[in-house]
């Protein structure tokens, strides 16, 4: 690189660097045209900013009779708001956090005094299907696509799901209302 | 081959004119009529002809259907209805264009086993092999987001699925997820990039194409004996010798296929995907397209979720460096009677993936009993698949190159013309 070029009619005593240095300055400078012109290409597919508005959802678990579920969209996702007995509540609750492969106690996935009710996203952390409700080893979840079975907190139990069902955020309005996210 | 001087000579005016302007006619003469085929190509060669035909009859009719199909959450299905109840003849083009995907994957596995067969990837052919493998993954990428726009209940949970296993990557596998996405589940802004993306991708297929065509032509065909060409005695000119043969095949294959589009045109898909998509229901049994149950019985068929995946992709990965694995001297398996006999069981095994990925996980193949608690003993198919799988990935980690050292080749005869006389020998008695 640095070598004399004679074909092209480098003068003789010429410094070789200065051409290395347009070199390097050219192609830094290509490669810096390139990534800001790929950064808003790749940025497009993003969600948009109409996608990410989406609205929070309010709910009246007047609605959900003991022992039942219901199924309401949120963020295009299934989200369970589920009614639990205190047969399954107990259940939930009487499981040693040890036996757990993701350990949480029953506790932190409901809101004190309201235990009854379970809000879930109801999307398997295996590959995002929708467990059915009320099947599987645990009285909680199945997931139909791979066999992932959930407990009545809709914690991991058995199965290639890494992680319990995920409990959005969400607050009471009233003693029967919730808006969630 | 690279070193065949072009036999073409342009006969008119017109010709001339152009061939010393642009050589297009003497390319296609010179890669179709008069390059030199080896004389001992069997059927199996054929497949290649068979794949271009397949490529283009799922672009004519692909750009067809374009014309029908509305990319929205709301219309996509009915659209789909509307192509075979409404549009003329929409009927045929879309059962052609949904069977013809299951007929290229038919083809394109059969190509690859034969490739396998016959030493077809080992040198100098690696880059041709290679480029080979690129096509069969952009054909799968393409095939799955073709699925995904009817918007059946099958589309969609079959990209939610298959979405999610980027999300197993672990810390980056998020981000890219709703990247990929273009939210937080798979919606309208994910349909409308499958769409475009499936109607990129078999342009970039066909650009693929002629790159491995192009391979093809600088090293030559490869042939039933797996020893290359010497002399003139050993080939015959593609036109009329291959192309004759080439057509024979693809005629026969397009009646097979006009068996599934006319007699059975819903054989190869799912029930399931006649209904329009809902978020809140998944399918009680869901599966992909048949030609990606290997695949998907392989990604089952790994407890850890991240693994799954990886194991998945690793059997396509390690495809691609097969000519690196493959340590034997002799290229053609017909000179390899011990290698010979673990193709025969890979093909099984594949077939055996490929029938496991369409069953229920826990269900049995068969059962010896019933313990105390009642449920059964014996073999359930997550072990069979997981056997199958070992012996997958063992096939070309340790067989193929262990194999290629310890075995006792048959004698390779000399060159093909001297293969096909001993042939003639043999069957005169």
């Amino acid at each position: 690189m640095s070598e004399p070029e004679k074909d092209h009619g480098t003068v003789v005593g010429e410094d070789p660097n200065r051409r290395d240095f347009i070199y390097i300055a050219a192609g830094a400078a290509a490669v810096g045209a390139v990534g800001v012109i790929a950064a808003p290409l790749v940025s497009q597919m993003n969600p948009a900013a109409d996608t990410l508005a989406m609205a929070s959802a309010e709910f009246d678990l007047g609605k959900v009779s003991e022992g039942m579920q219901v199924v309401i969209k949120w963020r295009g996702k299934p989200l369970f708001v589920r009614y639990r007995t205190p047969k399954e509540i107990k259940e939930a609750e009487d499981v040693k956090l040890s036996e757990l492969k993701d350990p949480q106690a029953d506790a932190d996935r409901v809101k004190k005094g309201k235990e009854q009710y379970l809000i879930l996203v109801g999307s398997c952390t295996h590959l995002g299907c929708v467990p059915t409700f009320g099947a599987g080893d645990f009285g909680g979840w199945f997931c139909p696509c791979h066999g992932s079975h959930y407990d009545t907190s809709g914690r991991i139990r058995k199965g290639p799901a890494p992680l319990n069902l995920a409990v959005p955020e969400y607050e009471y309005l009233s003693d029967t209302k919730v808006k969630i996210g | 081959m690279s070193d065949h001087p072009s036999t073409y000579e342009p006969k008119t005016g017109v010709e001339k004119w152009l061939d010393q302007r642009l050589p297009i006619v003497r390319l296609a003469y010179d890669s179709f009529v008069d390059y030199p085929t080896p004389r001992n190509l069997n059927y199996w060669w054929t497949f290649g002809g068979i794949l271009s035909v397949c490529l283009m009859i799922q672009i004519i009719t692909g750009i067809i259907l374009v014309m029908h199909y509305v990319p929205h959450v709301d219309m996509a299905f009915n659209s789909v209805e509307r192509i075979m109840r409404d549009v003329n003849y929409g009927w045929l083009i879309r059962y052609v264009h949904a069977n013809g995907a299951s007929m290229f994957f038919f083809a394109v596995f059969v190509h690859m086993f034969r490739g396998l067969y016959y030493g077809s990837y080992k040198a100098p052919r690696e880059v041709l092999w290679i480029l080979g493998c690129i096509i069969f993954f952009l054909m799968i990428a393409t095939a799955f987001m073709g699925y995904v726009l009817p918007w059946g209940q099958m589309s969609f949970h079959g990209a939610v699925v298959i979405t999610n296993l980027i999300g197993a990557i672990p810390v980056i596998g998020g981000p890219i997820l709703t990247w990929l996405q273009g939210g937080f589940a798979v919606d309208q802004p994910t349909l409308n990039r499958f769409f475009s993306l499936h109607y990129l991708l078999p342009f970039v297929i066909a650009g693929v194409v002629i790159l491995h065509i192009w391979a093809l032509h600088v090293t030559g065909q490869n042939n039933p004996a797996g020893v290359e060409i010497k002399s003139k005695e050993d080939t015959v000119p593609f036109t009329p010798y291959a192309t004759v043969k080439d057509g024979l095949g693809i005629i026969l294959f397009l009646m097979l296929f006009s068996v599934f589009v006319f007699f059975m045109p819903n054989a190869l898909g799912h029930a399931d995907n006649y209904i329009p998509a809902n978020p809140l229901v998944t399918p009680a049994h869901i599966v992909p397209e048949w030609y990606m149950l290997p695949f998907y019985a392989i990604l089952r068929a790994v407890p850890d979720k991240f693994l799954g995946v990886v194991a998945m992709f690793g059997a396509i990965a390690v495809i691609f460096v097969l000519p690196w694995l493959d340590t034997s001297k002799v290229r053609s398996m017909r000179y390899r009677p011990v290698m010979r006999w673990f193709f025969v069981i890979f093909v099984v095994v594949c077939l055996g993936l490929g029938w496991c990925g369409g069953q229920l996980p826990d269900d049995m193949v068969f059962s010896i009993g019933t313990s105390a608690s009642g449920t059964p003993i014996g073999l359930n198919y997550v072990w069979l698949t997981r056997g199958l799988t070992l012996y997958y990935f063992a096939f070309f980690l340790i067989i193929m190159p262990w194999i290629g050292l310890k075995e006792d080749p048959l004698p390779v005869p000399a060159s093909i013309s001297e293969a096909i006389l001993a042939d003639h020998a043999k069957k005169k008695g």
